[in-house]
């Protein structure tokens, strides 16, 4: 068993089922939107505020943006994992991994409270 | 037909070089890539390769030819030869100790941790553990494995995490005495199994699919062990 704290859930069939069900709600998500834009071809600002005012709406993008967060979350762990390594940095490759998944993080934080913001302001 | 291998004595050379040798291949033969090898041997007798049983049952000869993985004694020149040039490196990933010869302590270090052998708590029973024809018919596709390395040795997790991601040799024989139906140690086993690197890091490109030289899926004993332990967690 190899232990890793930094990974999402601390078990690596948690993170794979959050990373599967995540992409499906996404690809739901988007799909949806797509076809809000194809059967709406004049879009005017009314049209895309009464679209998101909806509590559902507000409910569906919330749990987009959850589920965006998660993903990107342990995407950008599993390539900090593989290429941000002794092998491929030498001894430094500890401390650059830690401020990249820092940055990260802060940079998924920041979006999901602005999102948020937004999403509460329509 | 041009010949380029891999070379590198770590005792003289600085660093790696392919050496080009030109190799006269018999009229009306087609050659495997492990009797080229002996005719650049020939020209050049400090040149080292593993060999053993030559017919695609010891191993030993897994290289990289002309970019593929695969056992050089059961490859036809004609299946991979491209230009009329044909390129052998080591097998990638592990570190050479020379030509084209690798470390293979890695890939064996993976191997021993997944417990390749039967584990049963029960006493044993006076003649033999008896197994159903259907119950030994699931270890087919997967005690087939000759442990060559083309596989993990071609798979992008192995290179990155050699010492976190178990491969998809190990993973085989993992699911190997998963699967077995004489084998009492399931829990503990997947227990092992669970964590973000040793069966998750697989990404499922099949580049291990691809160079098997005996047919075999480990990509698709990755996905049993998955549901195994998706079962085991829900």
């Amino acid at each position: 068993m190899v232990t890793n704290v930094t990974s999402f859930g601390r078990s690596g069939l948690y993170d794979w089922v959050v990373q599967r069900v995540s992409a499906v709600f996404l690809l739901l998500y988007i799909l949806f939107l797509v076809y809000v834009f194809a059967t709406t071809p004049d879009m005017q600002y009314e049209d895309w505020q009464a679209l998101f005012s909806g509590n559902a709406m507000r409910i569906g993008s919330l749990i987009a943006l959850l589920s965006l967060c998660a993903h990107a979350w342990i995407g950008m762990w599993t390539i900090a994992t593989d290429y941000l390594t002794p092998k491929m940095l030498g001894g430094s490759a500890g401390i650059v991994r830690f401020l990249f998944e820092l940055v990260c993080l802060i940079v998924l934080f920041i979006y999901f409270v602005w999102c948020i913001l937004i999403l509460w302001s329509i | 037909m041009l010949v380029s291998v891999y070379r590198y004595n770590p005792e003289t050379d600085k660093e790696p070089y392919m050496q080009d040798v030109e190799i006269d291949l018999p009229e009306g033969k087609d050659l495997m890539v492990l009797d080229v090898l002996q005719l650049v041997k020939d020209q050049d007798a400090s040149i080292a390769y593993r060999r053993s049983c030559r017919e695609g049952v010891c191993g030993s000869d897994g290289i990289n030819m002309n970019g593929k993985n695969g056992l050089a004694c059961i490859t036809p020149v004609s299946t991979i030869i491209k230009k009329n040039k044909l390129v052998l490196r080591p097998l990638p990933g592990l570190p050479v100790i020379r030509d084209l010869v690798v470390d293979m302590s890695a890939f064996y270090k993976q191997y021993e941790k997944i417990k390749p052998y039967l584990q049963n708590d029960e006493p044993a029973p006076a003649i033999e553990r008896l197994q159903s024809p259907e119950d030994r018919a699931k270890l087919d596709g997967l005690y087939e494995c000759i442990l060559c390395a083309c596989c993990s040795t071609n798979c992008p997790s192995f290179w990155w995490n050699p010492d976190k991601f178990v491969g998809p040799a190990g993973l085989l024989q993992a699911y190997r005495f998963l699967a077995d139906s004489r084998d009492t140690h399931t829990e503990e086993r997947l227990a092992d199994l669970e964590d973000p690197f040793s069966v998750f890091r697989c990404r499922g490109i099949m580049n291990c699919v691809a160079v098997c030289p005996k047919g075999l899926n480990p990509t698709r004993a990755i996905g049993h062990i998955r549901t195994m332990l998706m079962e085991r967690a829900t």
